[in-house]
C-alpha cells in the first residue's frame, strides 16, 4: 500500500535524458541484461509460480474449499496439509482454489489501468496546452481522491459483483499514478532531436506517439503496471476480508474473512490466517522485487553493490582535482564510510 | 503565493469532483436501492426515512437531474448529510461527527511517527550505501507488501492473545466515560498502541524505500561533491545538503499516498474494532447503509484534501523555488 517514489521525472522538474535514452540502447544490445538481475529473477520466478498455480490451482486442490468435513479446526496434519476450519473445510484447498482470482483481479486491473494511463498520461505530456492542463487535472483529482473507500462504495452498491466486475471498478481508481509518471516522462521525450527529426519529415502525430515515443516508454510502462497489480491484489483482497465482494468465490481474502469472523485469533488457530497472509505478501514481495529490478534496470546508480563477480565501484573522491578511485564494495565499518 | 493559489484551486475543483462523484455513485447503479432496502427494513423505516432516502439516490422522479443536483448542494452546506439505518434515526454528521476525532488522532500520531523513522532510516540507509543497512531494503520490502489488515491479524495473535500484553480490541476500557481525565486519556493511548505499531510498521517501509532511492540519486550530484570538497563535514553534507534536496519528493509523495495510508488505517480500525471512521464503515457496509458510507466517503475525502494542503505547505517551506514571485 505504498507508492514508489522512486520513479523517474517525478518531483525532478526534468528527469535527467540518461534515464530515458539508456534502457532503449541497451535492450537492443543486450536483450536479456534485464533477466540478469537477481532481483529480476526471484521476482519473475515467485510470481511464475502463483500464475502456474492460479491455472491448475483448482485441479490439483486435495478437497472442495467449501466442503465440510468431520476434521474441525485441526492443525496442519498429514491429511490437511495447512489444517482445517471450523466446519471441516481443507484450508490448502481454498487457498488453491483462491489463487486464482486473486490473479484475475490483479492482471485485468493491471492491463485496464494502465491501457488508460497510457492514454491520458502520454496524450497529456505530447499534446501539451489546453488538453494537457484538463486532463493532468483530470488524473491529479484521481490521484488525491482516497480510491480504497470509493471502491467500497462502488462495489456494495453492486450486487454479486465478480472478479472482472471488480478488477474494472478499481482499474478506474488505480490508473493515475501511472499516467502522472508517464507525462512527466514524455514531457522530457517530446522536444528531443529524433522526435523533432521525426516531425520534420512529416510523420504524423499518431505515428510519432506510437512508434517513437512509446518504445521509449517501455520501462515506465512495465513498472506502472506492476505497481498497479500490486495495489489491485491488495485491494481485492482487502474488500473480500471486509465482506464487500462476494464472498462465495474463493480468494485470499475470503478465507481472511471467515478466519477473522469465527475468532481464529482468539483460538490462536495461526494455521487459518497466517498462510494466505505469508501468500500475499509473496506475491506482493515478487511484484514488488520486478518493480525494483525495472528501476534499477533504467536508472543504474540505485543498484546496491556486491553483485558481479566482486566488482569495485567507481566513486568521484573529493578534492581540487577529481580522481576516480576504486573502492571495495564491503567497506570497513570500522574506519567509517567514504573515506 | 501564486503557488499557493493554484493548490488552493486545485483541491476546490477536487473538492467538487468528490462530492459531484458521490452524487452520481447511486445515480448510475442498477436496480432500485431504495425498494431493496425498504424490503429488508421491513416497514420498520419512517416515512420521513424514505422520503429522505428517495432524495439522497435521486429516485424523486418529479424532479430534474439538475434541480436534484441544485438540492444535493444545498442539503450539504446545511451540514445534512442524511440519516443512517444502521443508529437510526442519528443524522449521519452527527455519527461522523462522534468517530472522526479518534481516526484524527491516529492517523496523525502514526503518519508523523512512520513518516519521521523512515525518512531518516531512509537518510542514513541512501548514504551508506552498501553497509549493513542495505540489509534493511528485503525487510522494508516485505513490509511494504503485505496489507495492513493482516499483520494487525498477526499483531492480535502475537501480543493479545498468545502473550497477552495490549488489550485486542476497543479504544479505551469499558468502565471509563469519555473525558480529558488522566485516567482515560492513559487507557485510550494504551488501547492505541497496538493498531498504532500496526500502522508505523507497514507505512514506514514506504517511506524508507522512497528516501534511499532519493538520497541514492542526490548523493551523486555536483554540489554534494562541491560540499565535501569545502571539507564540510560528514554528517553536515548528509543532512544539509544531500538529505535537504532528497526529500522534497518524498514530501510529495507523503501528500499524494495519504490516501493509501487512510485506507490502511480504515482497515486496522476495523481489525481492532476501533472506534474510529473505519469501524463505522464496516457497520454501514454490512448494513448496506449507503447515506452513512458515502457521508464517511466525503469526510475522508475532505480531510485529504486539507492534509494535502498542509503538505503542501510544507513543501513551501521546504523549495524556495515554489516561493518565487510570478
Amino acid at each position: 500500500m505504498t507508492i514508489q517514489t522512486s520513479d523517474p521525472g517525478l518531483g525532478v522538474a526534468e528527469p535527467s535524458p540518461a534515464a530515458a535514452a539508456g534502457p532503449a540502447v541497451r535492450t537492443r544490445r543486450n536483450r536479456f541484461a534485464f533477466l540478469r538481475n537477481g532481483k529480476a529473477i526471484t521476482g519473475l520466478t515467485i510470481l511464475g509460480i502463483f500464475l502456474v498455480l492460479a491455472v491448475i490451482g483448482s485441479w490439483i486442490a486435495p478437497y472442495d474449499p467449501s466442503a465440510m468435513s468431520n476434521d474441525i479446526m485441526q492443525a496442519p496434519s498429514a491429511r490437511h496439509l495447512l489444517g482445517t476450519t471450523q466446519t471441516g473445510e481443507d484450508i490448502l484447498s481454498q487457498l488453491l482454489v483462491g489463487t486464482r482470482g486473486v490473479m484475475v483481479v490483479g492482471f485485468v486491473t493491471g492491463f485496464c489501468a494502465t491501457v488508460i494511463s497510457v492514454l491520458v498520461g502520454v496524450s497529456a505530456g505530447f499534446l501539451g496546452g489546453a488538453a494537457d492542463e484538463v486532463l493532468s487535472a483530470f488524473s491529479n483529482i484521481f490521484l488525491v481522491i482516497p480510491g480504497l473507500p470509493l471502491v467500497i462504495i462502488i462495489t456494495s452498491f453492486l450486487p454479486n459483483a465478480g472478479d472482472v466486475v471488480i478488477a474494472v471498478v478499481i482499474s478506474l481508481t488505480a490508473w493515475a499514478w501511472g499516467a502522472r509518471v508517464l507525462r512527466a516522462q514524455t514531457l522530457s521525450l517530446r522536444r528531443r532531436d529524433y522526435i523533432e527529426a521525426a516531425r520534420a519529415t512529416g510523420e504524423s502525430t499518431w505515428r510519432i506517439i506510437v512508434f517513437e515515443i512509446i518504445p521509449n516508454l517501455t520501462a515506465i510502462i512495465a513498472s506502472s503496471f506492476v505497481g498497479t497489480v500490486v495495489f489491485a491484489v491488495l485491494t481485492e483482497i482487502t474488500l473480500s476480508f471486509i465482506g464487500v465482494a462476494s464472498i462465495s468465490h474463493w480468494n485470499w481474502g475470503t478465507v481472511l474473512f471467515w478466519a477473522q469472523n469465527n475468532q481464529a485469533l482468539a483460538l490462536n488457530a495461526w494455521w487459518w490466517f497466517v498462510p494466505a497472509g505469508l501468500c500475499i505478501a509473496l506475491l506482493g514481495t515478487a511484484l514488488s522485487l520486478i518493480n525494483f529490478a525495472i528501476d534499477e534496470f533504467v536508472n543504474p546508480r540505485l543498484r546496491t553493490g556486491g553483485r558481479a563477480g566482486g566488482r569495485g565501484r567507481v566513486r568521484m573522491r573529493t578534492g581540487f582535482t577529481p580522481v576516480v578511485r576504486r573502492t571495495p564494495v564491503v567497506r570497513d565499518p570500522q574506519k567509517g564510510d567514504r573515506v | 503565493m501564486k503557488y499557493l493559489f493554484q493548490r488552493l484551486a486545485f483541491y476546490l475543483v477536487t473538492a467538487w469532483a468528490a462530492i459531484t462523484i458521490n452524487f452520481f455513485i447511486p445515480r448510475m447503479m442498477p436496480g432500485d436501492p431504495v425498494q431493496s432496502l425498504i424490503a429488508r427494513y421491513q416497514g420498520q423505516l419512517s416515512t420521513k426515512a424514505m422520503a429522505s432516502l428517495y432524495a439522497l439516490f435521486g429516485l424523486n422522479q418529479h424532479k430534474s437531474l439538475w434541480q436534484q443536483y441544485l438540492d444535493y448542494w444545498s442539503t450539504l452546506f446545511h451540514g445534512d448529510l442524511g440519516l443512517s439505518f444502521t443508529f437510526f434515526p442519528t443524522p449521519v454528521s452527527q455519527i461522523i461527527g462522534q468517530y472522526l476525532p479518534w481516526t484524527l488522532a491516529l492517523v496523525g500520531t502514526t503518519t508523523l511517527i512512520s513518516f519521521l523513522l523512515g525518512t531518516g532510516l531512509g537518510v542514513v540507509s541512501g548514504w551508506r550505501r552498501g553497509s549493513w543497512m542495505d540489509n534493511l531494503l528485503p525487510i522494508a520490502t516485505f513490509f511494504s507488501s503485505i496489507p495492513y489488515f493482516w499483520l494487525g491479524l498477526i499483531a492480535i495473535a502475537v501480543l493479545a492473545s498468545a502473550w497477552p500484553v495490549f488489550p485486542a480490541s476497543g479504544g479505551f476500557d469499558n468502565g471509563l466515560v469519555p473525558s480529558f481525565s488522566g485516567d482515560f486519556i492513559a487507557s485510550a493511548a494504551y488501547h492505541a498502541v497496538l493498531p498504532g505499531l500496526t500502522i508505523v510498521i507497514s507505512a514506514m517501509a514506504g517511506w524508507i524505500l522512497g528516501m534511499r532511492n532519493m538520497m541514492v540519486t542526490v548523493s551523486s550530484e555536483d554540489y554534494v561533491t562541491v560540499a565535501h570538497a569545502k571539507g564540510l563535514s560528514e554528517r553536515r553534507v548528509m543532512f544539509s545538503y544531500a538529505a535537504r534536496n532528497a526529500v522534497l519528493p518524498n514530501v510529495s509523495g507523503f501528500a499524494l499516498s495519504l490516501g493509501f495510508i487512510v485506507g490502511g488505517t480504515l482497515l486496522v480500525e476495523m481489525v481492532f474494532s476501533y472506534p474510529g471512521i473505519g469501524l463505522v464503515l464496516l457497520q454501514a457496509v454490512g448494513a448496506k447503509d449507503y447515506p452513512l458510507m458515502q457521508g464517511i466517503f466525503l469526510i475522508i475525502t475532505l480531510s485529504v484534501l486539507v492534509a494535502n494542503l498542509l503538505a503542501d505547505l510544507a513543501y513551501m517551506l521546504l523549495d524556495p523555488r515554489t516561493r518565487r514571485e510570478g
